[in-house]
């Protein structure tokens, strides 16, 4: 975690900080340069808030909850995407200067804000770009994956909605929870596996540390990866099927590099090119047995047909 | 890049790895004495072994090659991925011809 690389001994208000930030739009911007004090504790995005306040009211800049949680406040910090809100400045500021400029791999809406559609679409949706005809009609990963099994008959409609991973209402007479979700225990390995998947708080930047994203239009990236292994692992949506198929097309996990860009980068210290590398190994494994069964009934039919000729 | 082309890739990168260590002791091999063209053409002609190794040899590099141009076509030169996979997989089906070609030239 970042805020604890630096130094509890900082001084109060006396050193000047030089902040170059990043201003402009889609079409282009320049780096504007702000002198402001350090104070103890400062994150960077106190810094850019001290800015805004006090030196240049137009800046525009995306925060909500400053305590790592919402995910909002990841920009790029020279030259590193990261979490503003849990970054000290101390830790991170070299000779006394930050430059600060939005995430990479998004469109920019204005100064330090980026169009965070992209990436929430990768991460829903399966391996295409918005927009296209396949991935308009191909189903998301949140509809494939996450949503419950559907039901059917008298109590279909009353059980819309109902999260049933953590209500105790009694289940329907037609469903029944699958006997992997009682057998679940916090030491299993893949809800381990799945724990620490579902730990993302979707800042974006893994998808602006991946150089793979900036290269390859149709990856999905690593946090959209990261949500499948999670679901892969998660013993009460056990349709492999359905991630296999969202995650094996053109820009699914295959496309990945493992350069590790994004576990380097996390800032809650999550491993997504492990998540991937998960992702791989399996659906490998299921294409490799997918091969043998076809060998096998192929095998089964010549046998019958020889059978029957006779 | 598509599960059965990671899939091709990496069977094919297995199936050469120990074919390059073939071909490197072979050709540091077989020049340790200076043999000329002729002296060489007398070990391969009619040795159906080597041939079956090359031509495998031949297989798995124009697999292995066909798919990896295509993804640096599309990563690196922005080409459509459809694309890529065409130029990928016609420079894969050339060296495939004249990889074989060569093999049976000296069999």
């Amino acid at each position: 975690v970042l805020h604890s690389e630096a130094s509890a001994e900082e001084p109060v208000g006396s050193t000047a900080l030089s902040v170059k930030v990043w201003r402009g739009g889609p079409d282009g911007g320049r780096l504007q340069t702000f002198e402001i004090p350090t104070s103890a504790n400062q994150t960077v995005l106190d810094a850019i808030s001290l800015i805004q306040r006090q030196k240049e009211p137009s800046l525009a800049y995306r925060f909500s909850c400053r305590v790592g949680m919402c995910g909002s406040c990841a920009m790029t910090v020279n030259g590193v995407p990261r979490w503003t809100c849990r970054t000290l400045v101390s830790a991170v500021n070299h000779g006394g200067t930050l430059e600060i400029r939005p995430l990479r791999n998004l469109p920019i809406i204005r100064d330090l804000v980026t169009d965070m559609t992209p990436f929430f679409e990768r991460w829903t949706a399966t391996t295409l770009p918005s927009g296209s005809a396949a991935a308009d009609a191909a189903p998301g990963l949140e509809d494939r994956i996450i949503a419950p099994p559907k039901r059917s008959g008298a109590n279909a409609s009353e059980a819309d909605g109902v999260d049933r991973t953590t209500s105790p209402a009694q289940p329907a007479p037609e469903y029944a929870p699958p006997p992997a979700l009682s057998n679940a225990t916090l030491e299993d390995p893949d809800r381990r596996a799945a724990n620490e998947a579902t730990e993302c708080i979707n800042c974006g930047v893994c998808y602006a540390a991946c150089d793979v994203v900036a290269a390859d239009r149709d990856y999905i990236g690593p946090a959209a990866l990261n949500r499948a292994w999670a679901a892969w692992n998660d013993h009460r949506r056990p349709d492999h099927k359905a991630i296999e198929d969202a995650v094996t097309r053109t820009g699914g996990c295959h496309t990945c590099h493992t350069h590790g860009a994004c576990a380097a980068a996390c800032p809650i210290g999550l491993n997504p090119s492990s998540g991937i590398a998960g992702l791989k190994r399996e659906t490998s494994r299921s294409t490799l047995r997918g091969i043998w069964n076809l060998g096998l009934s192929f095998a089964g039919s010549e046998r019958s047909a020889q059978g029957g000729s006779r | 890049m598509t599960a059965n082309e990671f899939l091709l890739q990496r069977l094919s990168a297995v199936v050469m790895a120990p074919l390059v260590v073939m071909h490197l002791l072979t050709i540091i091999l077989a020049v340790q004495g200076g043999l000329s063209g002729e002296e060489i053409l007398e070990r391969t002609r009619g040795n159906w072994l080597m041939g079956t190794l090359y031509a495998t040899f031949v297989i798995a590099a124009a697999v292995h090659t066909g798919i990896g141009l295509a993804n640096i076509l599309a990563e690196w030169a922005g080409m459509a991925r459809q694309s890529a996979r065409i130029v990928g997989h016609a420079f894969g089906g050339l060296l495939l011809v004249l990889g074989l070609r060569a093999v049976w030239a000296v069999l």
